[in-house]
């Protein structure tokens, strides 16, 4: 179907819900209020790693308005892993932490008080006896034997393909023999690349106001980015049947993935359950900043074997991912993130590890380009790079190793819906970039066509 | 001392939709009484105007106006099954839902409509006004608004429809990694020009230039909002953001938005774009994501900008001042 047969899909219409965004109409979490709520604040871990010997709430229990306290022997399944829903395991990650805290700002217990201020100064007030342990911050530090071990089966990172009865420690990608081809490369590129963590800082912090229903349901008003996936994970958690919850979103407040962990609202059906009153469990700025996941910081060792002519022949990568404390969507975004480590290029030997690494961090989560954004990173400053070394311009080098379609990828899909060349020349003509016409002739559709 | 200009590009592909598949959406549409049509989901709109897409769609689809076109999301009771919006899969996965679902409903308002225009159902056509017509004979037609009436005081029919889109999961090979982790791609290049302070190491962004190719474009503005915002999104990434200005070191983690440094309104540089379209095979109208893929290329071609601009090459984001300054000084 042409875009002259369409008749709406095509058209900028106004978005429906514009004029309430600007004018301050659009119903968020915060404008969601019912009589006799209680506010939930957590107790977290101070230290990055330790033992948890005690918690003393008796002075807690002092501050007017503190009404009660959860630990994790409330909670009926602590242990869980977000991704169970499509496979992947195992569980590691505590609701509120039980014997031990694996980072600074840990969910250790949850204090539910008549007001925010209240729950606030009882949380405060509750005292922790935690023997501290050495913690460790850097992924390559993590590998190395002797450091702090932080997870149940033995090792700081994922497993890999347990479910194929092997047992990897990273995402392995294998495409021709990339020794052979640096034996054949003209030049070796070696570089490090390194990405920062960083927040998603969405307008909207992250909340949810569950409510008991008088028919013995919870209604869970949430700005998750996906309700069933928080229904479903929440109901595995306190092990109550599906049909009890009942969830309700709508337009969330700025999402960039940071709310796609299910971290508020199992705990706040709980707490609701447990009193049988409305809770609200909403992160203030702070709590969005360091203990909502974050961005993952990744490094990236690049190493490329390429022609004097520019063409790219081999290319291994070892590349670390700080998934912090807990699994949450790590594992998942290492393995797209080993499916892009080529970047958009036709490269025939490849070789890749891609680690998911545990640290003594705020865990880290999905983010907008969920492991491929420090791939392209990595990918275009490298390109560069080698232009510069082989003495080729900076666009003549991406049209000479552009992949098209029927290309094969380094992950053995065939290369389909390709238009790198395309957005290139369509680039170039905006920016004035003259292309020479060999270049502009070139077409995704096109594998005879041949740079120069 | 000086302020030295540069340029860079970068080009990247990404992929739609969630990895390895696996990730279903589903889409009820029914009519009422007086023929508007309502869409049934459990999808969240993030802000970037997924009820809107997903009307036009449905709207598309069905033939109707786009103003009858209802959307009611969000409701876990009300709404079947989404993954959820994330992985720049919702106008994808859902958008294909709508539309299956819209022609099991479109079906039903034709052979209603053929009923009461006393022709066959395979000789009419919608106008997207409203009405509905014999291929051919404008003068015999009828409104959707009387079809849905007929539909349900006459004939005791619901017009209605189902629709699901899921790519089924596929596995990774362990010893290999072989792998199908995307539905289609969307692509991008951009070029980005770049001030470099000497003295400062500040990096100012003056334009970021860029050509899009997305498949098709539902709503071209609401595509221009994912564009502007994910620029900016992408060039705060290569210069200011950062929870561990030490990492791995945890000191100075910031609290709030006095110390999260962020690129404000007088940051913003001249954002401009094409879009190309080359429609996908699985898409619903050709549809590619989007919402990811403009964070991407702005971070390399502003820092290949940076070492056109004053010939330092920085691998490490964010490209602060102070590493601007210190890559100045190693080079001499």
């Amino acid at each position: 179907m042409t875009a002259q047969e369409l008749n709406v899909v095509g058209q900028s219409v106004p978005r429906r819900d514009g004029l309430g965004h600007v004018t301050g109409k659009t119903v968020y979490i915060d404008d969601i209020s019912f009589p006799d709520t209680l506010y939930l604040k957590m107790v977290r871990s101070p230290i990055h790693h330790g033992i948890i010997r005690g918690i003393d709430f008796s002075e807690a229990e002092k501050v007017p308005g503190f009404v009660r306290a959860l630990t994790w022997k409330d909670v009926p399944k602590n242990i869980y892993t977000i991704l169970c829903l499509i496979g992947v395991g195992p569980d590691d990650e505590p609701v509120l932490a039980q014997d031990k805290v694996l980072w600074q700002g840990e969910q250790i217990a949850a204090i539910l008080a008549e007001s925010e201020a209240a729950a606030t100064e009882a949380a405060d007030k509750v005292r922790l006896d935690l023997e501290e342990l050495p913690a460790v911050f850097d992924v390559e530090e993590a590998l190395k034997p002797g450091a702090p071990i932080l997870k149940p089966w033995g090792t700081n990172y994922f497993v890999y393909d347990y479910e194929h009865g092997q047992s990897n420690a990273f995402r392995k990608v294998r495409y021709g023999d990339v020794q052979r081809g640096f034996d054949q490369a003209d030049y070796i590129v070696e570089e490090r690349y390194t990405t920062s963590p960083i927040e998603h800082a969405p307008t909207e912090t992250t909340g949810c106001i569950v409510r008991p229903e008088p028919n013995g349901r919870y209604t869970v008003y949430t700005n998750t980015q996906a309700l069933f996936f928080s229904l479903d994970n929440s109901a595995l958690i306190l092990q109550a049947p599906f049909q009890n919850l009942h969830f309700v979103g709508g337009t969330v407040g700025g999402g960039f993935g940071g709310k796609v962990d299910v971290i508020v609202e199992p705990i706040a059906i709980l707490a609701a359950m447990k009193t049988g009153r409305p809770v609200k469990y909403r992160y203030t700025r702070q709590e969005e900043m360091r203990i909502s996941s974050t961005r993952a910081a990744w490094r990236l060792y690049y190493k490329d074997g390429v022609m004097k002519d520019g063409r790219i022949i081999a290319r291994q990568v070892i590349s670390y991912h700080d998934a912090g404390a807990y699994n949450r969507h790590s594992p998942y975004a290492v393995t797209k993130h080993a499916a892009n480590l080529s970047g958009p290029y036709n490269i025939p030997n490849v070789h890749i590890d891609a680690h998911c690494v545990y640290t003594n961090r705020q865990p880290s989560s999905a983010m907008r380009g969920f492991g491929v954004t420090p791939a392209s990173f990595a990918v275009e400053v490298q390109m560069d790079r080698i232009a510069e070394l082989v003495g080729m311009d900076p666009w003549e080098i991406r049209f000479l190793n552009a992949y098209r379609n029927g290309d094969m990828r380094p992950h053995q899909k065939e290369v389909e819906d390709a238009t790198l060349i395309e957005v290139m020349q369509a680039a170039a003509e905006m920016t004035g970039h003259d292309l020479p016409a060999n270049l502009k002739a070139m077409s995704s559709w096109d594998k005879e066509a041949q740079h120069g | 001392m000086a302020k030295k200009r540069g340029t860079g590009m970068a080009a990247v592909n990404y992929p739609t939709g969630m990895n390895l598949g696996g990730d279903p959406s589903q889409a009820l549409i029914h009519a009422t009484t007086t023929g508007n049509f309502v869409i049934s989901l459990s999808s969240t709109d993030l802000g970037q105007g997924l009820k809107t897409v997903i009307a036009q769609i449905g709207a598309e689809t069905l033939g109707v106006p786009f103003d009858t076109v209802l959307v009611d999301t969000a409701d876990t009771d009300t709404g079947p099954h989404c993954m959820g919006t994330f992985a720049s899969r919702a106008t994808h996965r859902v958008g294909n839902a709508v539309m299956q679902a819209a022609e099991e409903a479109k079906k039903v308002m034709m052979e209603v409509a053929a009923d009461e225009l006393e022709a066959s159902a395979d000789d009419l056509e919608t106008d997207g006004q409203g009405m509905i017509r014999v291929k051919g004979s404008p003068d015999r037609a009828v409104s959707v608004i009387d079809v849905a009436l007929a539909a349900h005081f006459k004939y005791a029919r619901t017009i209605s429809g189902r629709g699901m889109f899921m790519k089924p999961k596929s596995p990774v090979d362990p010893d290999t990694g072989k792998m199908d982790p995307d539905s289609t791609e969307a692509h991008a290049c951009t070029v980005a020009e770049v001030e470099v302070d000497t003295e400062t190491g500040v990096v100012t962004v003056l334009s970021l230039r860029s050509a899009y190719e997305v498949g098709r474009q539902v709503n071209p503005g609401l595509v221009k909002g994912q564009i502007v915002g994910g620029a900016f999104m992408g060039m705060a990434h290569a210069l200011y953001e950062t929870t561990a200005p030490y990492y791995p070191a945890t000191d100075y983690a910031p609290t709030g938005f006095s110390d999260y440094v962020l690129p404000g309104p007088a940051e913003l540089p001249v954002i401009e774009s094409v879009v190309l379209e080359y429609p996908s095979a699985n898409g619903p109208y050709g549809v590619k994501g989007v919402g990811e893929m403009t964070a991407n290329s702005p971070i390399p071609a502003i820092v290949n900008a940076i070492y056109n601009a004053v010939g330092v090459r920085i691998n490490d984001l964010p490209v602060t001042p102070e590493k601007v300054l210190r890559a100045l000084e190693a080079k001499g």
